[in-house]
């Protein structure tokens, strides 16, 4: 029965992914939303008894501000990293192998500078005595007096700089794969242009595209150290709240309670699409087709 | 029958290969018209500059009166099956089939009604809502030809649209096409390098070759009185003879051929004496026999050897050698086990053939000479020192 071996070496190659997985992501990830239902000791330890006092400090009034403005930062950076990235795979695909394989080298180069180094950049970049705020000010575009820096759109531009990476590679993959025979098919069929893109090419690309939201939309919910350089006061985000109750408060529990909410927001979608897909099989199996 | 489908003049070069050099075709109504010719002719972008995929440098193509040479493909009235058969994986059966109508905005309840029509005529009714991978390579291709068939083009182009399917469905397809074709009355545009698929489906061929149309025709014509050498060789098989002319009449005349023998042909064209023809006799036309047959008068015949004998069941091969030529021939028997002796290697045979058999070309390239079929390397090289040691 080859079947069943073949079953039984594929469980054996996939217990060291698996075990990695569990005892440093899962096990953690359970102790975390456990410590949300845990008291904080007054030395920033945790306590021992359980309660749900956590999830009442929830109800904080700066909250809804902070978890909506992380919520629209990190949407509007995975569309717009989408948008560019869509086009932008679509035509380093049609190149030749050679421009291709320069173009991703060029695209790949930045991540060879640390992260930190990149953010630190921008901020010298953005500042009001940096490069582009001075050049802005010398063509009239902008007031001395106006701040670039530490704004909500300063942190948004850095998040899409940062994960535009990111959404290209998979979307180029997808695209690089992508029979283009297709979107003659369909222009042949009377689609425009237009048309053929929208019900030919972005069906074709699909699995890439959901590689890209879920690379880039996950990430930016937790970011931390991008509003956390670029960003003020103003332009907090969950991530920076779950440092500050860490670090500053000692309050391990509230930012247990902060990070399992991060946690709900990303696994309650993901959760939803795999039971539709799920019964979607199941129902499309039962009718034979 | 009014011209339907017109190219004037289409020249197309990618850098700097001119793959289609002042081509001029016209295509009836109704018709299959072939684009006959060997890989690389031309033929696949004469197609997709009909379909608006490629834009010829100069040229027009007029379709049903009207220019459509800068029309952008989804704008014509014309639809293609493409050579891998290019259906949407995203789609099942159903939508790939109702996806030009779907672009046009049709009704919902016409979609359903049009695609089942044509689902019927392809016969894959219980297969409406499969995966198109979950398909074999004929049910695909037939897919394929509904997805083109439903937006009623004017007229319908096949790029190869038998090539990836096996022998026996390639000859089940060939009918299917035809029944199709029967039953809408669409024109079709057939591209092949398949003389046979070709020959079977059209009522109308182009041979093509370098980019030039070498002849246009009826399957017929094509075989029976090709043009050109290339023509000639290209579809089914046959043997050159360069000949001078020694004497005209009318309508037969004499022609000296070289290291052969003096050989009577009809006249298919205008010659003049000490003129140098070329002649192609396909190798069905001699009949073989070891006794001398007696003939009547305008009659060749010459005595050679058998130096390689192919049995293909229905009929056998031989190639003969006369002389300086090595003559290939083909022999239909029907009662082979009866034939007065069987023939063999070494046998002296008599070729015979009628003054008519012969065909005389208008055009003649020495290259040509390489598409004829050859006894393999192993005989070739016996027979070439064979003669060496004649000499």
């Amino acid at each position: 029965m080859p079947g069943i071996k073949n079953k039984r070496n594929e469980m054996l190659l996939t217990i060291p992914s698996a075990g990695w997985l569990i005892l440093f992501f899962i096990i953690p990830t359970v102790l975390v939303v456990a410590m949300a239902f845990r008291n904080a000791d007054p030395y920033g330890g945790i306590g021992n008894s359980w309660t749900l006092d956590t999830f009442r400090d929830l109800g904080n009034p700066d909250y809804p501000s902070i978890i909506w403005r992380t919520f629209w930062l990190s949407l509007v950076s995975t569309a717009v990293c989408i948008v560019t990235a869509i086009p932008a795979g679509y035509y380093i695909s049609r190149l030749s192998r050679r421009y291709q394989n320069i173009i991703l080298l060029l695209v790949i180069v930045p991540f060879w500078i640390n992260f930190l180094i990149r953010i630190f950049a921008w901020k010298v970049f953005l500042h009001p005595e940096g490069l582009f705020k001075q050049l802005l000010v010398m063509l009239h575009l902008s007031s001395p007096e106006s701040l670039l820096l530490y704004r909500t759109e300063a942190v948004l531009i850095v998040i899409i700089y940062s994960y535009l990476p990111f959404a290209l590679l998979p979307i180029y993959a997808a695209a690089e794969k992508f029979d283009h025979h297709l979107l003659e098919a369909a222009y042949d069929l009377g689609a425009s242009r237009l048309q053929a893109f929208m019900r030919v090419f972005i069906p074709g690309i699909r699995q890439g595209l959901l590689t890209a939201v879920i690379v880039v939309f996950i990430p930016a919910l937790g970011s931390y150290i991008i509003p956390d350089i670029v960003g003020g006061p103003s332009a907090e985000m969950i991530g920076n709240k779950i440092a500050q109750r860490t670090f500053v408060d000692r309050n391990l529990p509230h930012a247990s309670a902060l990070s399992a909410l991060l946690i709900l927001a990303v696994l309650l979608p993901a959760a939803i699409g795999m039971t539709r897909r799920f019964f979607k099989e199941k129902n499309s199996a039962s009718l034979g087709i | 029958m009014e011209d339907f489908l017109v190219f004037e003049g289409i020249s197309k070069s990618f850098g700097s290969h001119k793959v289609l050099d002042n081509v001029s075709l016209t295509v009836k109504k109704g018709e299959i018209f072939s684009l006959l010719g060997p890989s690389g002719c031309g033929k696949t972008t004469l197609l997709r500059i009909c379909a608006g995929l490629e834009e010829p440098d100069c040229g027009r193509v007029i379709l049903n009166g009207e220019d459509i040479t800068r029309l952008s493909p989804n704008m014509r009235q014309v639809n293609t099956v493409f050579q891998n058969y290019a259906l949407f994986p995203n789609l099942n059966v159903f939508e790939n089939i109702a996806f030009g109508l779907r672009i046009s905005g049709v009704k919902e309840k016409v979609i359903k009604e049009e695609v089942f029509k044509y689902l019927e005529l392809i016969q894959l009714t219980d297969h409406a809502y499969k995966r198109t991978d979950k398909l074999s390579g004929g049910q695909k291709q037939r897919v394929a030809i509904a997805r083109a068939l439903i937006n009623k083009p004017n007229v319908l182009l096949l790029d190869e649209p038998l090539a990836a399917l096996d022998l026996k469905l390639r000859q089940r397809m060939l009918v299917d096409l035809d029944n199709i074709h029967d039953e809408v009355g669409i024109t079709f545009l057939y591209v092949t390098h398949d003389q046979s698929e070709a020959m079977s489906l059209s009522d109308n061929i182009a041979v093509l070759n370098e980019g030039l149309v070498e002849q246009v025709g009826t399957p017929a014509q094509i075989y029976e009185a090709p043009r050109t050498s290339f023509v000639a060789a290209f579809i089914g098989d046959t043997n050159f003879f360069e000949g001078d002319v020694v004497d005209v009449d009318e309508p037969y005349s004499t022609l000296h051929i070289d290291g052969f023998t003096d050989v009577t042909v009809y006249n298919d064209k205008k010659i003049r004496k000490g003129e140098r023809v070329y002649i192609s006799i396909r190798p069905e036309k001699f009949s073989v026999s070891i006794q001398k047959p007696e003939l009547p008068e305008k009659y060749n015949i010459v005595k050679g050897t058998v130096k390689e004998i192919i049995y293909l069941g229905y009929h056998t091969k031989y190639w003969v050698k006369v002389n300086e030529y090595l003559i290939e021939t083909k022999r239909l028997h029907d009662r082979y086990m009866l034939d007065e002796k069987i023939i063999t290697w070494g046998d002296e045979v008599w070729l015979s053939w009628h003054a008519d058999y012969c065909y005389m070309l208008e055009q003649y390239k020495l290259e040509d000479e390489a598409l004829l079929t050859l006894p393999d390397e192993e005989i070739m090289a016996e027979i070439e020192s064979e003669s060496e040691q004649q000499e």
